[in-house]
């Protein structure tokens, strides 16, 4: 299947063979609270199966911050 | 995995609530959230003017989304902050949000209205970008809904972004952020408008599907300052408590609002007046935009006396 990653950089990983959302993710080494996983417009959950001719698209959904040192802690409005 | 509601194939599942919903129930969910915001903090009613601060992130696009879809009366800001194609690409997403639904957008453009950008900023002064950026977004956000009669601004702060402020603040005890960090800042005499945040309840995964589920073009990349960002490793600490613990960052804000922001409150009291350049609050001499701005001015015109001095020097040079 074809795996699109926007983070922290877009890339495309090719992986061999069905599996778990869930087990999917885990191989990425990616926290399942902090993407969507999205196949075809449809939102998957973790137990749903992606097959080997799938494209399936890990978005991030962690946001904001600034990148300097400051000393108000909170996210950019 | 099943909708709660219907039992059907399920879009997004909910840990903290132990639950999932297919995509029209988890909308439902969604709306629910946001109005239980509004109303049980009384952010504002129906007739009330809402501006909405947006910056063509999933956030502020959901915010906007669900509000027009409430029937409440908003208008978008968007503040053009000249941080290259990231800045390009994000107006453009609200321009589009905005005339699919036939909705307000109101633009502020920093370089055009102020005669400096974001991007300028480390070349021109020794500020973070970041903290120039809050700065000017706070004040513009402030500015126009005071000069454009609006009774309330609402920023797409969710309950992540919430809870990794609260961790911020926590940890270095900022007695004086403590007090002010809440879903609902009142509208002061001295000129600061009321501020709310109808999205604290919902965490950003589920502002991220609810985007999705809505057909919402918002920017995916993420500003290229943010590279690194502190609040970005609070929300990974919180994500790790989550992991295992889910319903931590909830259980977090909430414990701090309902019980601990009280007694940080009236502790840091600070006297506003307005800034004798522009009239805007604030507790310095001149407003720390106007300053920005006067710093900014003050290199520009050094830069340029520099640029003159080298050429009238080159051209003596080649006279000789």
């Amino acid at each position: 299947m074809k795996v699109i990653l926007r983070h922290p950089k877009r890339r495309e990983v090719e992986l061999a063979g069905r599996r778990r959302v869930e087990e999917l993710l885990k191989e990425l080494n990616v926290h399942p609270d902090t993407v969507l996983v999205i196949r075809g417009g449809e939102l998957l959950t973790r137990d749903v199966v992606v097959r080997e001719d799938d494209v399936i698209e890990v978005r991030p959904v962690i946001s904001g911050g600034a990148g300097a040192p400051r000393r108000r802690a909170g996210r950019c409005e | 995995m099943r909708c709660r509601k219907c039992g059907e194939k399920a879009a997004i599942e909910i840990r903290r609530h132990n639950t999932a919903f297919c995509a029209p129930h988890f909308v439902d969910h969604f709306r629910d959230q946001v109005e239980r915001a509004i109303r049980g903090q009384r952010m504002f009613g129906p007739d009330q003017r809402v501006l909405v601060a947006v910056s063509g992130g999933k956030d502020s696009l959901a915010l906007w989304d669900v509000l027009l879809d409430l029937g409440y009366r908003t208008s978008g800001l968007y503040i053009g902050l000249g941080i290259g194609a990231y800045s390009a690409e994000s107006q453009q997403k609200c321009e589009t949000f905005a005339a699919a639904r036939g909705a307000d957008l109101l633009v502020v453009d920093l370089a055009g209205e102020y005669g400096f950008d974001i991007g300028e900023i480390p070349t021109l002064t020794r500020r973070a970008p970041c903290s120039a950026c809050g700065l000017s977004k706070r004040y513009l956000f402030n500015k126009v809904a005071r000069e454009r009669g609006f009774d309330v601004v609402a920023t797409g702060h969710n309950l992540d972004d919430e809870a990794a402020t609260l961790l911020g603040n926590v940890l270095h005890w900022q007695a004086g952020y403590l007090a002010r960090q809440s879903p609902l800042l009142e509208e002061s005499a001295a000129g600061l408008a009321r501020k709310v945040k109808p999205l604290y309840r919902l965490g950003e995964l589920e502002t991220a599907a609810y985007a999705v589920l809505r057909g919402i073009d918002y920017i995916v990349e993420e500003c290229p300052n943010s590279v690194g960002a502190t609040s970005l490793r609070y929300k990974e600490a919180l994500n790790l408590l989550e992991a295992t613990s889910p319903g931590t960052k909830m259980m977090f804000l909430q414990g701090f609002l309902d019980r601990a922001r009280a007694l940080f409150v009236g502790q840091e009291q600070v006297a506003l007046h307005d800034c004798p350049q522009c009239g805007q609050p604030t507790t310095g001499d001149a407003c720390a935009f106007c300053r920005l701005i006067g710093e900014v001015q003050r290199r520009k015109a050094e830069r340029a006396e520099r640029r003159a001095r080298r050429a009238v020097a080159a051209a003596a040079s080649a006279q000789r």
